[in-house]
């Protein structure tokens, strides 16, 4: 495994999204604004969507911008704003041992996982490009012809993803629609 | 010379990492719903790039599942959110023990 690949022009790219992916999620973390948290959050998806591209899944970059850092990220700031959380949180209880317990966890997980990784193969390369019936697996025709393929798994886990989000939609509008007065009930 | 996948994979536990630090220091149920989002979108890119490394459809369709089970868990969870706000007026996890948890 060998530094030089970042020096190439794929490479460079690699490193600028990571960089970028890297800082803005620790700004997630430590920032003490939830909107100014909020809007490095869709820093974080937009490099996370250009790494996407590095590896030529056009479609899912393209919904990654469009539906997490359009929708997700509107819902998010919607509900920050309507709340009026914008100001610092006050509660500092056990402040201190919470980050360190907290950040010594993450760096055990992640150094542990990441020296799994690294014990592997240490050289897979990229093999070609995945086609389906000659265009790219990436494209918006490969990734619909295999997620409409009958004779592979995805189709049926498609469906119940619909109905999956219609419940989501329900359960929304019940949980956060005008709640009729208990008292109206008995007057 | 094509970038190696393990970098990727590294690149995915630190983002994943930076997003468990965030659930367990954060107080405010927003932020911890922002960091869950950090961490599903680590998984999405390790399930891609090993989708792409082994010339696999199967990754960049088990992301689009993902995507969509973490909108519908973010809508509901928003709404929650703000069921709770309007009973409680603070929406500090350390707060709301009413569950004895």
């Amino acid at each position: 495994m060998t530094l030089q690949a970042l020096l190439s022009g794929q490479g460079l790219m690699f490193l600028f999204f990571a960089v970028a992916a890297i800082a803005s999620g620790l700004l997630v973390v430590i920032l003490q604004n939830p909107l100014r948290a909020a809007l490095s959050l869709v820093i974080n998806l937009f490099s996370v969507a250009g790494l996407y591209l590095s590896l030529n899944a056009y479609f899912l970059a393209t919904v990654q911008v469009i539906v997490y850092a359009g929708a997700i990220m509107v819902l998010f700031l919607f509900v920050i704003m309507l709340l009026n959380m914008g100001q610092a949180n006050l509660n500092t209880s056990y402040r201190g041992v919470r980050t360190i317990i907290a950040f010594s966890s993450a760096i055990g997980f992640g150094g542990l996982m990441s020296a799994v990784a690294l014990k592997g193969q240490p050289n897979v390369m990229l093999p070609a490009d995945a086609m389906v019936t000659g265009s790219s697996a990436g494209s918006v025709e490969g990734i619909g012809k295999v997620l409409y393929n009958p004779n592979l798994p995805w189709l049926f886990a498609f469906e119940w993803t619909s109905f999956l989000l219609l419940v989501a939609v329900i359960g929304a509008v019940v949980l956060a629609g005008k709640r009729q007065q208990p008292s109206e009930d008995k007057a | 010379m094509s970038i190696p996948l393990n970098y990727y994979i590294v690149l995915s536990m630190i983002l994943f990492s930076l997003g468990i630090a965030g659930v367990t220091t954060r107080r405010n149920p927003i932020l911890i719903f922002m960091s869950i989002e950090l961490m599903l979108n680590a998984v999405n890119l390790s399930l891609i790039a090993f989708g792409r490394y082994l010339g696999d459809a199967g990754g960049q369709m088990l992301t689009i599942f993902v995507m969509a089970v973490a909108a519908a868990e973010v809508s509901v969870g928003l709404g929650i959110l703000i069921a709770i706000f309007r009973t409680k007026d603070n929406v500090d996890v350390d707060v709301l023990n009413g569950l004895k948890g």
